[in-house]
């Protein structure tokens, strides 16, 4: 590859290969090159001027952002022309800029105060009269401050090259340019955020967070979102008890600092004012409110009497609580309730994957992977939508890489403009018209192969059969729709599989099925919501609902636990690349339990030993029996993820495809909790959401 | 149609045609020895043509003065993209009015010449872009190139010599910094007219992406007579490395001000007295602007000199696009200084800061000061300002805005502490020339 | 939007100077032709642009904000441009434009309320030799004094 060269800053020798960024070379010695236009991954621009360094044999001082190392180069960069050159920009930029810090919400976290608190022109000369424009709204969760803005156009090359969106541009010229959305005064677009978050002053501001705290009065809790399932590591900023803001400044996780609409504003829902805060019981046909421990004795009560009589349980878990409590639900309705009638909400046909895998090494992509993957296939999905990390990683890919990717879905999609051939199949349709990809798929070099739940039973079979007939590395990606919908497949909340995708000696039934038994005993929900579109035979069953709100099931439950949200508790999610990562509590809800903790009192209430319920006890049992699941404890701990690799056996798994079908949520959209985010509904209400595969 | 009369000091290369009956059709042009050179061309080999040209001492007319040969020696033979020969018609360096005279007398020479540069790349496509308040002029080069189609003088197999080249016209619509030749390309693929990285240059990354020439007008005036003449003959036109005639724009106090094609190399009081008709009744010489608003001045002490990029680089200012800015001694230099900045602030594109807040900065501080609200301390930081822009800018723009304001404070220092008031005053900006559309 | 027979002509002249993958070359000459028929770059002609160049419209937005010639609002009938430039100035076009703005009695960028005429101080418009100067829509007058300009702009008046 490229050649190593020599170079020297400050005096310092190093080795650099040809061509690296002088900005970057010097960053890895530990010199700082302050820049403000200059972003890791996105198009070079040298528009600031704040990075100007001073190179031996060059008569003018040259962009360290552009410049590239060459063989004996000898650069200054705090020489006293290059300090005199910053501050002298420096002093340009405050010209026009409000000095307005101490109600702006980015003071305390501004590039722009830091670069001024280090380098100078704290004092001005300027004393013109500023340029000056009114604030502007551009959609429920961003505003736009003109006079604040340094035109650095990182918000125009992260919406444009990062998201494929391209909602922003530049208006006017010289001294009165300013950003402008591509709605005339609104934006149409995924309002992911992006844009405010990468912004290095306090000009874009979101909808949420703006005049609500100082980022020194918070404290900063690194958590995994709760909606969809490319697990995004979010950072919450939580005052008093409240979430402020989410986002991921520092970079760490899996999703660097990429986030969705979701990741970044719909926490709201855990403090929206129907959050149930007490345990109801039905009384005379209503839900009144009563204690915990009434509650408990109600459920407790009547779990050993129906398991007395021998009668029938059915229990149905989430796609959103953590491995501990899927682990431990199914333990406890197995070993304890003597039922294998568990299930959860499949949207993807993972075991048949992990089965037609088996025993092979490197079959499944990370997050990561999907980055350095040179070939990527997407079968019926739309991940701009459903799965924005795989979306946003992909087309950083495409970008830096040159990926390339192949779509073949029902409709257009966004990536559809990046890739190499885009295919229309409708369902049926698509192993056919990945044939027809064949040879260009094969002259990718590797592939990567991602599929929702369009393909599913023989249809993956056949995938996987096609994969190995382009004779070069085949990974997949198997799509599930939310945050721990991997983990409850992996956990055993099936009626036939047990954790780590072990074969069960007597299925029990499936969910639809509980649902329609005439002779259900009792209902078991925990987080999950099915009456919402299904109906229940057996009128008279008992039917007990963990959940957050009071959802369509829960108002036909005889008792409703309020459960805690991911944003409140501690545990472990997977998400659909099958990576692990910790949740840590942001907040804590009044009146509101652990799922895990519900579980356990509700088995000690019934004087079942389930085993020690704190998550940390039960994950050591999951790296013990849950196959690909023995990942050190230390990393996730650590904050970073560990990939599952459970694909060292067969699945005896009964392909149900008729039971697997993805909720097809939006980028709006995240099933009840998405109903309960004011953020979520409000920019549906607004004229500029972008569905589906519009770009303006 | 002449807009000033012709002077008897001219050597006439380039507007030999000037004044001849309907000097813009082809029939006149063929008459008169058109497209001769273009088929001279077509019987030497490229290099060859680059090295006439290398020969000639042409130095690019737009502002830089850059070796034309040279730079068309940069582009790459063997690069499997298509080539382009984009013409700069963007004439807006204040005080320049040379490229207008010479599409609108010959538009013929400019077509020719693209065609020479175009066998000499090895280029099929060619753009000539015009500013857009030139609008009669696109309509008047697009009947040009018409013609040159109708007569099989553009088009595919030019004259049954093989060759293929296609030109057309594109309209700016009011940019300066579009004349800056990487923002060019970026209005000619229908964008913000910002400038781009360089490197790369155009001669390998020009319109999307292609190996282009991008030369101004007048350089491309020259090449047809290179070609005939031979390089040397044009060569020693001029001085020594500074090749050829030059069209010099004479304007502001003069009795005869107009567009000349003199020799590189004229001595600029002679062009003053002799060609421009010396200066208004009664008035002396203080002040001159050598090659349009970009370049530093040069006191009356200072013009004794010879009107080539070397010579005038060396007395400290610059050659630039041939715009000559005559000043008496009535000149308020306080307002050329808010004028040349206010010209600078409303047209920065915006993408760097130096430039962007420099600019504007300093337009309200001349403006403060040309009205009487400035303060001592005013005049250093003017020039202080200046200097921080100066080499500090993404293109030349900000030097161009720097240039001319350093000059000025430092040569006449002595008006801005005359328009200095004692006590400080509330200020307040002048916001006209601000807003863009 | 339908335009006249003639533009619709340029228009397809223009499309047809640029690759076929490349049609976002035509947004500036489109702008400005258009504007000459339409009076202005209205939502509609960026609309139009941005379809018939297949450019996303934030982008041709872009563009209709950087160049000074295109203008969203319709100006006046003539559109009176007095150059103020260096050369100009130093032959009288400040004087020039002072009196242009008094006799018509609108500043920089007004539009007169008859809607006969615009004015607009601008940059050096390349007649600095003939200075000084005025264009007039797209007509270039020069050596202008106040006297020539008035009459130029009374019979203007007469006409319209
Ligand atoms: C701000 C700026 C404005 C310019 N304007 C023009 C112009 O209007 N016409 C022109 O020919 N060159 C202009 N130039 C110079 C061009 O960038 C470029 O050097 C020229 O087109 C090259 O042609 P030449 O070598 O034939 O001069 C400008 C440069 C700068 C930095
Ligand atoms: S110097 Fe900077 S702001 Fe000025 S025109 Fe050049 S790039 Fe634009
Ligand atoms: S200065 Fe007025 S036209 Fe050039």
């Amino acid at each position: 590859m490229s050649q190593t060269v020599n170079i020297t800053i400050n005096g310092r020798q190093t080795q650099v290969p040809q061509g690296t960024l002088i900005i970057e070379a010097a960053k890895a010695m530990g010199i700082e090159v302050p820049a403000f236009c200059y972003y890791e991954g996105y198009s070079l621009q040298a528009a600031c001027r704040m990075c100007l360094v001073e190179v031996e044999k060059m008569p003018k001082l040259q962009p360290g952002c552009t410049l590239t190392a060459n063989e004996g180069m000898v650069i200054h960069t705090e020489s006293p022309n290059v300090v005199a050159a910053r501050k002298g920009t420096l002093e340009f930029l405050l010209s026009n800029h409000p000095l307005d810090c101490p109600v702006c919400d980015k003071g305390g976290e501004c590039e722009l105060q830091d670069m001024v608190f280090r380098y100078g022109a704290g004092e001005s000369r300027h004393v013109e009269n500023k340029v000056h424009t009114p604030e502007k709204q551009w959609s429920p969760v961003v505003f736009y401050d003109a006079p604040r803005c340094i035109l650095c156009y990182r918000c125009v090359r992260v919406c444009d090259e990062g998201l494929g969106v391209g909602a922003l541009g530049v208006s006017n010229r010289g001294v009165i340019s300013e950003i402008v959305p591509n709605g005339e005064d609104h934006l149409k677009c995924d309002e992911c955020g992006a844009c405010i978050d990468i912004c290095p002053v306090g000009a874009l501001t979101s909808g949420s967070y703006r005049y609500q705290t100082r980022p020194w009065e918070m404290t900063h809790v690194g958590t995994v979102c709760t909606h969809c399932g490319d697990g995004c590591k979010t950072t919450l900023g939580v005052k008093n008890n409240e979430i402020m803001r989410g986002n991921n400044r520092d970079r760490s996780g899996i999703n660097g600092e990429f986030l969705c609409i979701k990741g970044r504003y719909a926490f709201d829902f855990t403090s929206h004012n129907e959050r149930l805060q007490a345990p109801l019981v039905r009384v005379n046909g209503k839900l009144e409110p009563v204690s915990w421990s009434e509650a408990l004795a109600t459920v407790a009560a009547k779990f050993k009497e129906v398991k007395a009589a021998g009668g029938r349980f059915g229990v149905i878990g989430s796609t959103r609580t953590t491995n501990e409590e899927n682990f431990f639900l199914q333990k406890f309705a197995r070993t304890g309730l003597g039922t294998n009638n568990i299930d959860h909400h499949r949207s993807g046909d993972l075991a048949t994957l992990l089965d037609a895998l088996s025993g092979r090494e490197n079959a499944l992509a990370s997050v990561a992977d999907l980055y350095t993957a040179k070939g990527a296939l997407i079968v019926g999905a739309d991940l701009s939508q459903q799965h924005p990390l795989i979306a946003f990683q992909l087309r950083a890919n495409f970008r830096h890489h040159a990926a390339k990717l192949f779509t073949v879905t029902p409709g257009p999609v966004r990536e559809d403009e990046i890739a190499l051939a885009a295919v229309r199949a409708q369902a049926g349709g698509e192993l056919q018209a990945i044939e027809g990809l064949r040879e260009k798929l094969a002259a990718a070099g590797d592939l990567t192969i991602l599929f929702g739940d369009a393909i599913k039973g023989e249809a993956v079979r056949k995938l996987v059969a096609f994969g190995d007939s382009l004779g070069i590395p085949v990974r997949y990606v198997c799509l599930l729709d939310n945050s721990n919908s991997r983990g409850a497949v992996d956990m055993g909340l099936l009626p036939d599989l047990g954790p780590g995708f072990k074969a069960v000696e007597k299925p029990g039934l499936a969910a639809p099925e509980m649902l329609a038994d005439a002779k259900l005993d009792v209902l078991w929900l925990v987080g999950a919501n099915p009456l919402k579109s299904a109906t229940l035979a057996n009128a008279g069953a008992f039917v007990v609902v963990q959940d957050l709100f009071l959802t369509e099931t829960a108002q036909r439950a005889d008792v409703v636990l309020p459960a805690a949200s991911a944003y409140e508790k501690n545990g472990t999610v997977t998400n659909t690349c099958g990576e692990v990562q910790k949740l840590k509590p942001a907040i804590r809800t009044m009146g509101a339990k652990a799922d895990l903790e519900i579980i356990g009192l509700i088995a000690r209430e019934m004087g079942i030993n389930a085993g020690i319920w704190t998550p940390d006890k039960v994950f050591a049992e999951i790296q013990q029996t849950v196959r690909g699941y023995n990942v050190p404890a230390a990393v996730l701990t650590a904050g970073a993820a560990a990939l599952t690799m459970p694909v060292n056996g067969r699945v005896a798994s009964q392909a149900r495809p008729e039971l697997i079908r993805s909720a097809g949520d939006t980028l709006f959209t995240s099933g009840s909790l998405g109903r309960y985010s004011k953020v979520l509904n409000s920019v549906m209400e607004s004229p500029g959401g972008l569905f589906r595969h519009e770009r303006e | 149609m002449l807009y000033n009369q012709p002077s008897p000091h001219e050597t006439r290369v380039l507007t030999r045609r000037f004044g001849l009956p309907n000097s813009a059709s082809i029939d006149t042009y063929l008459a008169s020895d058109g497209y001769k050179a273009f088929l001279k061309a077509m019987q030497m080999a490229p290099d060859e043509i680059v090295g006439e040209v290398k020969t000639s001492a042409l130095r690019g007319r737009g502002g830089a003065g850059f070796p034309t040969g040279m730079k068309w020696s940069f582009v790459p033979r063997n690069s499997p993209k298509p080539k382009y020969i984009v013409v700069n018609a963007d004439e807006s360096e204040p005080a320049t009015c040379k490229d207008r005279v010479l599409m609108e007398e010959d538009p013929h020479g400019l077509i020719e010449g693209t065609m020479i540069a175009a066998r000499a790349i090895g280029s099929e496509k060619g753009y000539i872009y015009i500013r857009g308040e030139y609008r009669y002029l696109i309509d008047h080069m697009d009947r040009a190139i018409d013609e040159a189609y109708a007569r099989g003088w553009l088009g595919k197999n030019i004259q049954g010599t093989g060759m293929n080249f296609d030109l057309s016209t594109h309209t700016g619509a009011g940019a300066y910094e579009c004349g800056e030749e990487s923002a060019l390309l970026e209005s000619l693929e229908g964008k913000r007219g910002n400038p781009r990285l360089k490197p790369p240059f155009p001669a390998t990354h020009g319109v999307y992406q292609c190996p282009t020439v991008v030369n101004n007008v007048e350089t491309f005036y020259a090449v047809p007579h290179i070609i005939n003449m031979g390089g040397q003959a044009f060569a020693d036109l001029g001085t020594p490395k500074n090749g050829g005639t030059r069209m010099f724009c004479l304007s502001g106090h003069i009795n005869n001000p107009g567009v000349f094609e003199l020799k590189m190399g004229a001595n600029l009081l002679w062009m003053i007295d002799a060609v421009g008709g010396g200066l208004r009744s009664g008035r002396k010489l203080k002040a001159v602007i050598p090659g349009g608003s970009s370049c530093p001045i040069l006191r009356a002490d200072e013009c004794d000199l010879a009107m080539d990029y070397d010579t005038v680089a060396k007395a400290g200012s610059m050659l630039g696009s041939g715009g000559v800015v005559i000043m008496d001694d009535t000149t308020d230099m306080v307002a050329v200084g808010l004028r040349i900045m206010s010209f600078y602030a409303h047209e920065s594109c915006g993408w760097c800061i130096p430039c962007r807040e420099g600019t504007t900065w300093l337009k309200k501080m001349l403006w403060r000061m040309n009205n009487g609200e400035g303060r001592k301390q005013d005049i250093d930081l003017i020039n202080e300002l200046s200097k921080n822009m100066l080499g500090r800018t993404f293109c030349a723009l900000g030097d161009a805005a720097a240039m001319p304001t350093i000059s000025l404070v430092e040569k006449f220092r002595d008006e801005f502490e005359a328009k200095v008031r004692p006590v400080m005053v509330p200020v307040s900006g002048p916001d006209q020339l601000v807003a863009i559309s | 939007m339908n335009f006249s027979p003639a533009l619709e002509a340029r228009i397809s002249k223009i499309l047809g100077n640029y690759p076929e993958d490349r049609k976002r070359s035509a947004v500036i000459p489109l702008l400005l032709f258009i504007q000459d028929e339409v009076g202005a770059v209205t939502k509609e002609v960026v609309d139009e642009v941005s379809h018939r160049t297949g450019t996303p419209r934030v982008q041709v937005d872009e563009v209709v904000g950087f160049y000074s010639m295109l203008h969203r609002k319709p100006i006046g009938k003539y559109h009176v441009q007095v150059c103020t430039n260096v050369s100009c100035m130093l032959v009288g076009g400040t004087e020039l434009y002072h009196h242009a703005a008094k006799k018509l009695g609108i500043g920089h960028k007004e539009t007169a309320a008859d809607g006969v005429f615009s004015l607009e101080e601008v940059e050096c418009m390349g007649a600095c030799s003939w200075a000084p100067a005025v264009q007039i829509n797209y007509d270039f007058h020069h050596k202008v004094t106040p006297e020539k300009l008035d009459q130029l702009l009374d019979s203007l008046r007469k006409i319209q």
